[in-house]
């Protein structure tokens, strides 16, 4: 097992298979809200589901829509299991917070370093509690 | 992250439950921004109005509820409805309710329902250097590049809530040392006939970007005192393809009279746009080729006065073959006859937009655009293929009912 820390975005616990997005991507028009399934056709991880998943996404880009996209993931029950991210991403934070502050649940948000960050292999399975994320 | 008394006092609950909770997000963000203190704002432009799924629309019906007013002018942008053509829409009962009581909510929380997603376009056009927190990736590039007004990139729920609190965190481009440019990108090696078409500013800007992302660029080498339309088209596609906030165009933007300015003396590194780069984000905007086109889609962004018009010029006396959707502000339909237009085909959409919302026939095709916006999301949000060229080349291929691209001013 390899154990490593990051920073806890949005405090939280989650584990599962992790799901590697490298090719930046936009939760709002890259993501379907009701499937959670990675929905532009140009994207290198199309058809990916994300629910149950932690997700591990080297860079978010695009519209300010995407904490929306998120809370609605959470809100419906589809949400990935844990969000691991390279780079503090404010705007994906803010959906889960929101989740939170409307008693949808906590979804654990957690900013890696460069380096703990590309251990993040596909299908890897990982444990995160709070800062902390634990590999098998 | 510091909060004043006043600060601690909204969060505690004196001004009400709403702007308790607006200002803990606003305070978690800041946090985890890590500002250290909130800035007062003096406008909002939300773009939390538009249905992705119930969760948005409870949330905003729980602000409400809970007694939030704006306290600073804010306005909204785009719905997920047509208010004044209803029957255009072709959303589901349960999406066309959800997102009415979301539009009505916002509203009531006293914002000004302007749906658009081109407000600096409507009357809302803070002053150089002043704070305000704003929504929706082109308004932001817009705001803080063509009024060198200073917001951050305020998603959705973020933008209300700092609205309902006049406060936003302390950090990224509201401090004057993050918004100069790093990266400065020399267009003088393209051509002039380029450089002086419409068409090229989506292109450039879906190229910066893809390359430059969420660095500040100072753009080199272009004509000075492009038109606001032109770094409109250009902010909006920077903004699809990548997380630009903030660009600068030497000669043309408020912060880079010259590039000194712009860098603010500091160094930078230097990329030089050749016509094969350019090229290569033009092709990037297209999933299909010459051949058959099912429908224009104009106005992402919202089509100005000035949009309106070239169309109108371009248009006179023609009859479109398919249909051409033009995306508008409904301040902008209030007060113009666009009949003439209607008369060639033309589709008026307001509060709204054709990418956001079911307008187009679900039966898929390919779609024809100069928006680099409409382009990028087409495919993911409409399943529509995507044809990519000017105006121009948008009214001919209408007019024709196949693609007709005009090539020589790319070479």
């Amino acid at each position: 097992m390899t154990k490593l820390a990051g920073e806890a975005l949005v405090a939280g616990h989650g584990a599962g298979p992790i799901l590697r997005i490298d090719h930046p991507i936009s939760f709002w028009g890259g993501v379907d809200p009701k499937t959670a399934r990675i929905s532009d056709p140009r994207h290198p991880r199309h058809g990916e589901r994300l629910t149950g998943r932690v997700v591990a996404i080297a860079e978010l880009r695009g519209s300010s829509s995407s904490s929306a996209v998120l809370l609605e993931l959470i809100h419906a029950g589809i949400a990935p299991a844990a969000i691991l991210l390279r780079e503090t991403d404010a705007i994906l934070a803010l959906g889960a917070l929101v989740a939170r502050e409307m008693g949808y649940g906590d979804l654990a948000m957690v900013k890696m370093s460069q380096r703990d960050f590309s251990l993040l292999s596909e299908g890897r399975h990982a444990h995160v509690e709070g800062p902390r994320v634990a590999l098998d | 992250m510091h909060l004043n008394d006043d600060e601690r006092r909204i969060a505690d609950g004196a001004e009400g439950p709403a702007a308790a909770m607006a200002m803990r997000l606003v305070a978690e963000t800041g946090r985890l921004l890590g500002a250290r203190r909130l800035l007062p704002i003096a406008s909002a432009h939300v773009d939390g109005c538009l249905y992705h799924g119930d969760s948005g629309t409870y949330f905003a019906e729980r602000l409400a509820t809970d007694g939030g007013h704006v306290v600073v002018p804010t306005t909204l942008n785009v719905g997920a409805l047509d208010l004044l053509h209803p029957e255009r829409v072709k959303g589901d009962a349960h999406h066309r309710e959800m997102s009415l009581r979301m539009m009505r909510a916002y509203e009531q929380l006293g914002c000004r329902p302007t749906w658009t997603c081109a407000p600096y376009q409507a009357g809302h056009r803070p002053a150089k250097g002043s704070d305000v927190a704003w929504g929706e990736s082109n308004a932001v590039a817009f705001c803080n590049s063509v009024l060198g007004a200073r917001t951050n990139r305020y998603g959705d729920f973020l933008d209300v809530a700092c609205a309902l609190v006049g406060r936003a965190p302390d950090y990224g481009l509201h401090r004057p040392e993050n918004r100069r440019a790093t990266v400065v990108v020399d267009a003088s090696g393209l051509s002039a006939a380029l450089c002086n078409a419409d068409v090229f500013y989506p292109v450039l800007g879906t190229w910066l970007g893809a390359e430059i992302g969420a660095e500040v660029a100072a753009i080199v080498g272009l004509p000075p005192g492009q038109s606001e339309d032109r770094l409109k088209a250009l902010g909006a596609a920077a903004a699809s393809a990548g997380a630009v906030g903030l660009f600068h165009v030497v000669g043309s933007t408020p912060e880079a009279s010259t590039l000194a300015q712009a860098t603010q003396e500091g160094t930078t590194r230097t990329i030089r746009l050749t016509g094969e780069m350019v090229r290569t984000a033009r092709d990037r905007l297209s999933t299909a080729g010459d051949g058959a086109v099912d429908c224009i889609a104009l106005g992402s962004p919202h089509f100005s006065e000035a949009e309106v018009a070239a169309l109108r010029r371009l248009a006179a006396g023609k009859r479109f073959r398919i249909p051409v959707y033009v995306c508008t502000r409904r301040d902008l339909v209030e007060k113009s006859d666009l009949s003439d237009l209607e008369a060639a085909g033309a589709v008026i959409v307001v509060d709204t937009c054709v990418v956001v919302t079911p307008i187009l026939p679900v039966s898929g095709g390919t779609l024809m655009t100069n928006s680099g916006k409409f382009a990028h999301y087409g495919p993911a949000n409409l399943g529509y293929d995507v044809v990519y060229g000017s105006l121009e080349d948008c009214v001919a291929s209408a007019v024709a009912g196949r693609v007709v691209r005009e090539e020589r001013v790319w070479q």
